[in-house]
């Protein structure tokens, strides 16, 4: 219960230190907007709903990285993830707490953004928004811990891409698949599993990713 | 008590605390003393394990929970308040009875006042003190204090020399300061780094 009130307690405070900077969703709001809005008029007439799909998933991709991106950054000024690390509490609850963070900040993105994908461009089933959720807790239970590693280089804005775009491969195939395929629900059990072990692995390398 | 064996760490090829023996015995004061860049705040890293040492071997009898650490930087979030930061590292402390431990250590640093205000409003004075709020607030039994009186007022400083007078003795305290000779009634242990 300690475990899970720690958690409770790193999240809340990435919540309200958000409300009072607005330096993360208002930034990952307006670029997913922006971008559909681009995808729009850049997507010639006649392109089949799949090209639209694919282009939801980059829009999804690039709002998560730059959420990602802002991750930490709370924690870089004054030092503060030294003072974390340094408390008794499991340090896989710094990163379970962040995580949950900036998923809380991508799906509230993508309560604007999904309407406006609907809009713009193509109807999305149960079993696609399913897949948008699964591929939402991948992207950031990875992405967590790749922008911890980042955050602590000098080249932290081009390492995290690296870092995190080729772990989001199978996530972007398993969200477009959930999508588009007659045989979406195989797609989410692939978004499943690829969540469970990708959590594990990160909640269990966090420590030794903000450790000497 | 801590104790080292020919201790080294290296950034690159640059190479600082070479072989450095020492000891502090449970309940010591230790002062650390020593030019910029001769290691200072990389023993207090070490002792805090937030390092680890490249070379030697180093015993810090003294798990996470007894460890109080000062940094040059406050370890605090800009975007809370004191309040709720303390309140934030309380619960992550597991500090009984946490709110009056709290509302005690704010009260005796003088930011009572200020406790609802936003860390970025503090001056750097002000941040030091809350930093000092934050060591102190799960009652350590090992502290680590890199340059604690840097930015502090002399109010502020002499509220400092009243807390050390206070845990001299019952603690054991490193501090690494450009200014021994303020410890020197308390000093039991120096440590003067080449």
């Amino acid at each position: 219960m300690t475990y899970l009130a720690d958690v409770a307690a790193l999240t809340h405070k990435d919540l309200r230190i958000e409300l009072r900077a607005r330096d993360t969703l208002p930034a990952m709001l307006l670029f997913v907007l922006s971008t559909l809005v681009v995808f729009h008029f850049a997507l010639p007439e006649g392109t089949g709903d799949a090209a639209a799909y694919g282009l939801l998933w980059v829009a999804i991709v690039f709002t998560a990285l730059l959420g990602l991106s802002r991750a930490w950054v709370p924690e870089q000024e004054h030092g503060v993830l030294d003072g974390l690390v340094l408390a008794p509490s499991d340090r896989s609850a710094i990163w379970l707490g962040k995580t949950l963070a900036t998923l809380a900040f991508l799906v509230a993105s993508q309560v604007i953004a999904l309407p406006a994908f609907v809009l713009f461009f193509a109807p999305l089933d149960l079993v696609a928004l399913a897949g948008v959720l699964l591929a939402d807790i991948g992207i950031c239970a990875v992405g967590s811990l790749m922008a911890a590693m980042a955050a602590a280089s000098r080249s932290r804005e081009v390492l995290l891409p690296l870092l995190v775009l080729p772990l989001t491969i199978p996530l972007m195939v398993g969200g477009v698949g959930a999508a588009i395929s007659p045989e979406g629900e195989r797609y989410l059990l692939l978004l499943a599993l690829y969540d469970g072990v990708f959590s594990v692995l990160s909640w269990a390398s966090f420590e030794y990713v903000v450790t000497e | 008590m801590i104790r080292a064996r020919g201790l080294e760490k290296r950034y690159g090829r640059r190479r600082v605390l070479v072989g450095t023996d020492l000891t502090v015995p449970a309940g010591g004061f230790a002062v650390v003393t020593g030019p910029n860049g001769s290691g200072k705040t990389t023993l207090l890293r070490l002792f805090a394990g937030l390092a680890a040492p490249t070379r030697g071997v180093l015993e810090v009898n003294a798990d996470r929970a007894q460890l109080g650490y000062l940094a040059h930087e406050p370890l605090v979030y800009r975007e809370l308040t004191a309040l709720e930061n303390l309140d934030l590292f309380g619960r992550l402390y597991r500090v009984p009875e946490r709110r009056e431990r709290v509302g005690m250590l704010l009260g005796r640093f003088g930011l009572w006042d200020v406790r609802s205000e936003r860390v970025s409003t503090y001056s750097r004075g002000m941040t030091q003190r809350l930093a000092l709020c934050r060591t102190l607030l799960h009652d350590p039994q090992l502290i680590l204090l890199d340059e604690p009186y840097s930015a502090l007022d002399e109010e502020g400083a002499g509220l400092l020399d009243r807390e050390f007078e206070a845990l001299a003795g019952s603690r054991t305290l490193v501090v690494a300061t450009h200014d021994p000779h303020r410890l020197d009634r308390l000093t039991t242990t120096r440590i003067a780094l080449a």
